[in-house]
C-alpha cells in the first residue's frame, strides 16, 4: 500500500522547521513576519524533492557548468590552480518592488561615482572644496596623472560597473564597495543562470523570473552607440592567466566581440588598430578586463608586459573609448567610502538612497580617535586598498585582531600610520538558505549587482550573482576560502514577457567579420593544430617502438634501434613507456588552446584536458613493451577525439583554417620524415612496415597492393596518392584548399607567395615519380615543407 | 653669484641589433623655464632620422614632452637638444622654513592639488617606494627641532657622507635601498635615496633631472655627474620657502652650476627618452651632454 503523499504545505513546513536563521540577522527567506512571500512558490516545488531528486538535479547543473567549461582560477604560493566553478544551487530570491529600490539606489551611485570621476581627472573642485582630502588622491597610485585633463570621447568615464551590496539587520541594503576599474562577474551571473534553470527546470516555473540577455543586449548596442569611430569593439583582456580569463572569453564569444590582449594591439599614429590576418584594422572601443596601470607602458607602468604602447596618446587624441576609462579604478579606494555620503549632498543635491559602509579615515583627528576608541567593531586597513572590505590583507585587524603579525599596541599603531590607514565598520549580513546535503542551512550572502550605461541612462541588470559564505563568517564569501556563489532572481508578480529591453533595430549592430581574425588568435589555433598532429604522431612512433620491443624484447634489434633513432632525432625519448615529450607536447597544444577559448568549441577544450588527464593518470604504472603499445593505443582515441570534433563540429571560420592547415603541415612533415627513415633503402628488414603502420594504412596497403611492402608501395601510398589522407601529398592539397581561402591569397588572379609555393610544391607531388623519391628528395621535402610554415607566419601570424 | 648663460647640448643615441618596427618615444630632454630662475633663450630637439610623426605636450607636472614616432624600421635613433639657457642664483634668504610639526599642520591645510602641491611628493612612488631602513637612518639623522631647511641639507650631508659615487655600481633600475644598504650609487641613487629619506619625515621630496656644468668655474674642483644628465632633488620646505633645490651627489645648495630639464615624484616621471621597441634584439645606448658658459 502506498504512503500517504504528504500535502504541499506539510512538505514545506518540514523543508524549513529545520532551518534555524541566527537571531540578531535578517534572512532572505524568512522575514520578520515570517516565510517571505517571494519564497513560497519556488519552495513549494522544492518540497517536494526528495533528498536523492535534489542530489541529481544539482548534479545536472554542475555537469552543465563542468561541460561548459566554467572555471574559476586563483593565484596561491605554489602557482596557478583552476578550481571548478562554485555554484550553491538554490538561488536568492528578490521581489521585483524590493528591486526596484535597490536599482533606483544604485542608478543614484551611479551617477555619483561618474561625477566623482569627472571631477577628479577635470576640475578638481572636490579637493579644492574640502570634500575630499588631496592626499587621498595625490598620493594615490590608483589616480593617473597622464589622464589628468583628458576628457573621454563618450564624454563618459564609467560605462559598466558593480556593486557589493548587503542586507543589514534593519533589512535595509547597503553597499559594501563599488568595482569600477574592471567589474567581473556579469559573464559569471549567466553561467549561473543556465545552470540554475538546469537544476530547477520542470516542474519549476520560470516565467516570473527577471531574464538578463536584454542588459546585455542593451550595453552591447550601448557600446556600438559610445565608439567615437566605426572602428571595432573589443574585450580587452591580461590574457589566459587571469583569474577571470574564463569569463572574458565567454563574454567575447557571447556578444561577438573579439578577445584581444595588449600585444595584438598596435598605436599607428594615435589611432588603435588591432592585427588582423587580413592586416590592421582600426579599434575604436575597448572593454577593458585589464588593470588601467598596465595598459600602456609608456605613459603608465613601464614594468608592464601586456601593456600597448601609445593606447594613452590613442585616448588623448579623442580615437579610442576606453570601458571603463584609464583612471576609474580610483574610485574604488577604500577611504572614498567615508566622503561619498556627504559628496553626495553636494554633487547630488540629496542623500544617498541606500547607504554605504560606515567609514572613518584615520588621518582626521576626530576620526582617528573614534576608530581607536571602536577598533573591536571595526576592521581597519590601509585606506587606499582598492579591495572589498571582506577581501582582508594581513596588514588588516579585523575587531582589534590582526590576520598577520600584531603589533603590541593597536592604538599606537593607528595613530603612527595615520591617514594610511581606514577603519569600517564590521559587516553584518543577512542570511540565504543553501543545500548542505540534507537541509537548507542560513549562510551569508552578498549581491554583487551591475550596472551599464545606455542609451536611457544606466541599466541595472536584474539579479544573477550572489556570493555566499561557506561559515557564518563574512569573511568566507571569498571565493578562495571556499565561499560559493549562486543565482539571484529578481521575480516579478506577473509573467516577464520575453527580454526586458525592447531591442532597438535602428542601431547598428556590430558583428565581427570573418577575416577579423587577430593574429596572435590565429597563430594559437596554427600550433594548436601542429601541436595535437604532433602528440598523434609521437604516440604513433613511440606505439610502433613498443609493439616491436615486445616482439623482439632487444632494445637492439635493428628494427627497434631505427626506431628509437628516429624519435631521438624529434627530441622524443624512446626510454620511458609513455615519453615526457609527450607529455610537453600536449601542454602546448593546452597552452595554445587556452589562449583561443573564445573560439574554440569547450569540446575540444575539454576532449584535450582528458587525453592530457589520460596521460598523467597512465604514466606513472605503465611498463614498457606490450603494455605500454596498449595504453598508447587507448590514448590515440583521445586525439582521434579530438581531430573529430574539430573536423565535425567547428564552424568553418579563418580560424578553422589556421587550426587546419596547422594539422596538415604537421602530418605532411611528420610522414617526410618518416619515410626518409624508414623507406630508405639502408633502412633494416621491416621498416616498410612500420611506415605503413605508423602511417595507419596497414589495411589500406594490402588492398591496394595485394603485395607485400616494397619501397615503391610505401611511397607510392605514403607520399603520393591523392586519396590516402596520411599521404604527404593529400595533406599538400588540404593546405592549398584551405591558403586559397585566407585573406589576401588571390588579389584578382595574383597568388600570394604562400599560395604560390604550397601550389609549386602540390604540383610537383602530382607529378613526382615514385624511384626519383630518394632519402634526400623527402629531406629536401621536409624543408619544403617547414619553409610554408615560414610563409605563412610571416604573411599572417606576426 | 651672477646669472649664468649656458650652451646645452644633450645627444642620446640608440643602436638596435635588431632594427625595430613601430618605435615609439616619449621625450623630456628640454631645459624648462622656471620664472626667475631659468629662462630657455633659444632650444631645438632635432630626431635622427625624422620621425613619421611628432608631437609635443606637457605633462602633468608641466615637463615639455615631446612625442616621436616611427612607423618604418629603425637601425638607431639619435635625439640632441641644443640650447642657450640663463641661469639666475636662487634669492638670498633666511631660513623662515617651519619645524617639521609645522610643516605638516601647513601641509594638511592645503587644498591644492597643482602640479607644485606638496602633496603629490609625499607616499610611496613607483620608483621611491618606503624603506624601514632609509626611514630609520632618516630618524636617526634629523636634527631634533630642526627646521623643514636644515633638515634637508643635515640629511643631505650626512647620505654624501655614507654613500660613495661609483658609476656602474648601480643600473637604472636599482631600487633605493638597495643602493643605500650597499652605500654606493649615482647620482639617481643618491636622489632617490634622499627622497625617500624626506618623505620618511614627512617633508615633501620630488626629482629633477638637468645638467651641471661640464668644467668647474677656475680653481674650482669638477662636480660629479658632469659626464651624463644629472639628477638632484627638490624639497618642500613651506608656504613661506617653498621648493629648494639639493644636490646629495655633491652636497650643495643647487645655485647657478645646474640646469633644470624635469621635475617630478621620481625618475618614473621624468626620464628623458621613455621608448617603447618591438625589436626582439638588444639595443646599446649612449649618451653625452655639455654645459658650456658662455663667455
Amino acid at each position: 500500500m502506498a504512503e500517504a503523499e504528504p500535502s504541499p504545505t506539510d512538505a514545506l513546513d518540514a523543508l524549513i522547521s529545520g532551518y534555524a536563521a541566527p537571531e540578531s540577522v535578517a534572512d532572505e527567506m524568512l522575514g520578520p513576519d515570517g516565510l517571505r512571500p517571494v519564497w513560497r512558490p519556488f519552495l513549494e516545488e522544492f518540497a517536494k524533492l526528495d533528498r536523492a531528486e535534489v542530489t541529481r538535479r544539482f548534479a545536472r547543473g554542475d555537469q552543465y557548468l563542468r561541460d561548459a567549461g566554467v572555471f574559476y582560477r586563483f593565484h596561491e604560493s605554489g602557482g596557478a590552480t583552476e578550481r571548478d566553478w562554485p555554484l550553491a544551487h538554490v538561488p536568492v530570491l528578490l521581489g521585483e518592488a524590493e528591486w526596484r529600490g535597490i536599482a533606483a539606489a544604485l542608478r543614484q551611485r551611479a551617477d555619483l561615482l561618474e561625477a566623482v570621476c569627472a571631477d577628479l581627472y577635470g576640475a578638481g573642485d572636490l579637493v579644492r572644496s574640502g570634500m575630499l582630502p588631496p592626499a587621498l588622491v595625490a598620493q594615490n597610485p590608483a589616480w593617473l596623472r597622464p589622464l589628468v585633463g583628458v576628457r573621454p570621447a563618450s564624454g563618459h568615464f564609467l560605462n559598466f560597473l558593480s556593486f557589493e551590496i548587503g542586507r543589514s539587520p534593519d533589512g535595509s541594503w547597503f553597499v559594501l564597495g563599488d568595482r569600477t576599474e574592471a567589474p567581473s562577474g556579469a559573464g559569471f551571473a549567466l553561467e549561473n543562470r543556465v545552470a540554475t534553470m538546469r537544476t530547477f527546470g520542470e516542474p519549476f516555473r520560470h516565467d516570473h523570473i527577471h531574464r538578463l540577455a536584454g542588459f546585455f543586449r542593451a550595453f552591447r548596442e550601448a557600446m556600438g552607440a559610445a565608439r567615437p569611430t566605426d572602428g571595432r569593439i573589443a574585450i580587452l583582456t591580461p590574457g589566459p592567466g587571469a583569474e577571470t580569463y574564463f569569463e572574458h572569453a565567454y563574454i567575447a564569444r557571447y556578444l561577438g566581440l573579439m578577445l584581444l590582449e595588449g600585444e595584438d594591439l598596435t598605436v599607428r599614429g594615435s589611432q588603435v588598430e588591432v592585427r588582423t590576418v587580413a592586416g590592421p584594422k582600426p579599434v575604436s572601443l575597448l572593454w577593458r578586463r585589464l588593470d588601467a596601470t598596465f595598459a600602456d607602458p609608456l605613459e603608465l607602468d613601464d614594468r608592464s608586459h601586456i601593456g600597448t604602447p601609445g593606447l594613452v596618446s590613442a585616448v588623448r587624441a579623442g580615437n579610442l573609448e576606453l570601458v571603463n576609462a584609464l583612471g576609474a579604478g580610483v574610485l574604488q579606494t577604500r577611504a572614498f567610502m567615508a566622503f561619498l555620503p556627504r559628496i553626495a549632498q553636494r554633487v547630488l543635491g540629496r542623500r544617498l538612497l541606500m547607504p554605504n559602509i560606515a567609514t572613518w579615515w584615520c588621518g582626521q583627528a576626530a576620526e582617528q580617535a573614534y576608530v581607536i576608541d571602536n577598533a573591536e567593531r571595526m576592521t581597519i586597513g590601509p585606506a587606499l586598498s582598492l579591495d572589498l572590505p571582506f577581501e582582508a590583507t594581513v596588514d588588516t585587524a579585523i575587531a582589534g585582531t590582526f590576520r598577520g603579525e600584531a603589533p603590541d599596541d593597536l592604538g599606537a599603531w593607528i595613530a603612527a600610520k595615520g591617514g594610511r590607514l581606514v577603519g569600517q565598520e564590521a559587516v553584518t549580513l543577512s542570511t540565504t538558505p543553501a543545500w548542505d546535503g540534507a537541509g537548507l542551512q542560513p549562510r551569508p550572502v552578498l549581491l554583487r549587482v551591475f550596472a551599464a550605461r545606455t542609451g536611457e541612462g544606466w541599466h541595472v541588470m536584474p539579479g544573477g550573482y550572489a556570493r555566499i559564505g561557506q561559515t557564518a563568517e563574512a569573511t568566507a564569501l571569498s571565493l578562495r576560502a571556499g565561499g560559493s556563489v549562486a543565482d539571484v532572481w529578481v521575480l516579478s508578480d506577473r509573467p516577464v514577457q520575453g527580454e526586458t529591453v525592447r531591442p532597438a533595430p535602428d542601431v547598428p549592430f556590430h558583428r565581427a567579420g570573418q577575416s577579423l581574425l587577430p593574429s596572435r588568435a590565429a597563430d594559437n589555433l596554427y600550433w594548436l593544430g601542429r601541436y595535437v598532429e604532433r602528440v598523434e604522431g609521437t604516440i604513433r612512433l613511440a606505439r610502433a617502438y613498443h609493439l616491436r620491443l615486445a616482439e623482439t624484447g632487444r632494445t637492439d634489434d635493428p628494427r627497434v634501434a631505427r626506431i628509437a633513432e628516429h624519435m631521438e632525432s624529434l627530441g622524443v625519448e624512446h626510454g620511458p613507456a609513455l615519453p615526457d615529450s609527450l607529455s610537453h607536447q600536449i601542454g602546448a597544444a593546452i597552452r595554445c588552446a587556452e589562449k583561443v577559448r573564445d573560439r574554440f568549441s569547450p569540446d575540444g577544450w575539454t576532449a584535450l584536458r582528458a587525453l592530457d588527464a589520460a596521460l598523467q593518470r597512465r604514466r606513472p604504472r605503465i611498463g614498457p613493451g606490450d603494455e605500454a603499445a596498449r595504453a598508447l593505443g587507448l590514448l590515440l582515441r583521445g586525439t582521434a577525439g579530438f581531430g573529430g570534433l574539430v573536423h565535425d563540429n567547428m564552424y568553418r571560420f579563418t580560424g578553422w583554417r589556421f587550426l587546419s592547415i596547422g594539422r596538415a603541415l604537421e602530418r605532411a612533415m611528420a610522414m617526410a620524415g618518416v619515410l626518409a627513415s624508414f623507406a630508405s633503402a639502408e633502412a633494416p628488414d621491416g621498416s616498410f612496415d612500420i611506415a605503413v603502420e605508423i602511417g595507419d594504412s596497414v589495411m589500406t596497403h594490402r588492398r591496394r597492393y595485394l603485395i607485400e611492402t616494397n619501397r615503391s608501395t610505401v611511397i607510392d601510398l605514403l607520399a603520393l596518392d591523392d586519396r590516402n589522407p596520411r599521404s604527404i601529398r593529400f595533406q599538400i592539397s588540404v593546405m592549398r584548399s584551405l591558403v586559397e581561402k585566407l585573406p589576401g591569397s588571390d588579389v584578382n588572379g595574383e597568388l600570394s607567395t604562400l599560395a604560390r609555393a604550397v601550389l609549386r610544391t602540390e604540383t610537383t607531388l602530382a607529378t613526382a615519380d615514385v624511384a626519383a623519391m630518394d632519402d634526400a628528395v623527402l629531406q629536401a621535402l621536409k624543408r619544403e615543407i617547414a619553409d610554408l610554415s615560414d610563409l605563412l607566419s610571416a604573411a599572417y601570424l606576426t | 653669484m651672477t646669472p649664468m648663460i649656458y650652451d646645452l647640448r644633450v645627444a642620446i643615441r640608440y643602436d638596435y641589433d635588431a632594427p625595430s618596427l613601430n618605435a615609439r618615444n616619449l621625450l623630456r630632454v628640454m631645459p624648462m623655464n622656471r620664472p626667475g630662475v631659468q629662462r630657455r633663450i633659444t632650444g631645438a630637439l632635432s630626431i635622427e632620422p625624422g620621425p613619421d610623426a611628432r608631437s609635443e605636450r606637457q605633462d602633468f607636472f608641466g615637463n615639455a614632452v615631446t612625442e616621436v614616432i616611427f612607423q618604418r624600421a629603425v637601425a638607431a635613433l639619435e635625439f640632441t637638444t641644443v640650447a642657450r639657457v640663463e641661469r639666475r642664483p636662487p634669492p638670498e634668504r633666511l631660513d623662515l622654513s617651519p619645524e617639521l610639526d609645522r610643516l605638516r599642520a601647513e601641509i594638511s591645510e592645503g587644498r591644492d592639488l597643482t602640479a607644485s602641491s606638496p602633496h603629490h611628493f609625499l607616499g610611496a612612488t613607483p620608483r621611491a617606494g618606503h624603506s624601514a631602513e632609509i626611514a630609520a637612518f632618516a630618524r636617526d639623522t634629523a636634527p631634533a627641532g630642526g627646521t623643514a631647511l636644515e633638515t634637508v641639507a643635515t640629511i643631505g650631508r650626512a647620505l654624501h657622507a655614507e654613500m660613495r659615487f661609483e658609476a656602474g655600481a648601480t643600473d637604472v633600475d636599482t631600487p633605493p635601498e638597495e643602493a643605500f644598504r650597499a652605500r654606493r650609487g649615482v647620482c639617481q641613487d643618491f636622489t632617490h635615496v634622499m627622497i625617500v629619506a624626506l618623505r620618511a619625515l614627512g617633508l615633501p621630496a620630488g626629482y629633477a633631472s638637468g645638467l651641471i656644468r661640464t668644467e668647474p668655474p677656475p680653481g674650482q674642483p669638477r662636480l660629479e655627474g658632469a659626464d651624463a644628465m644629472h639628477a638632484w632633488v627638490r624639497a618642500w620646505c613651506g608656504r613661506e620657502t617653498g621648493w629648494v633645490d639639493y644636490d646629495p651627489t655633491n652636497d650643495l645648495m643647487v645655485g647657478t652650476d645646474h640646469v633644470s630639464v624635469a621635475h617630478g615624484r621620481d625618475y618614473a616621471d621624468v626620464a628623458p627618452v621613455k621608448g617603447a621597441l618591438r625589436s626582439s634584439g638588444a639595443s646599446h645606448s649612449n649618451h653625452a651632454v655639455d654645459l658650456v658658459p658662455v663667455i
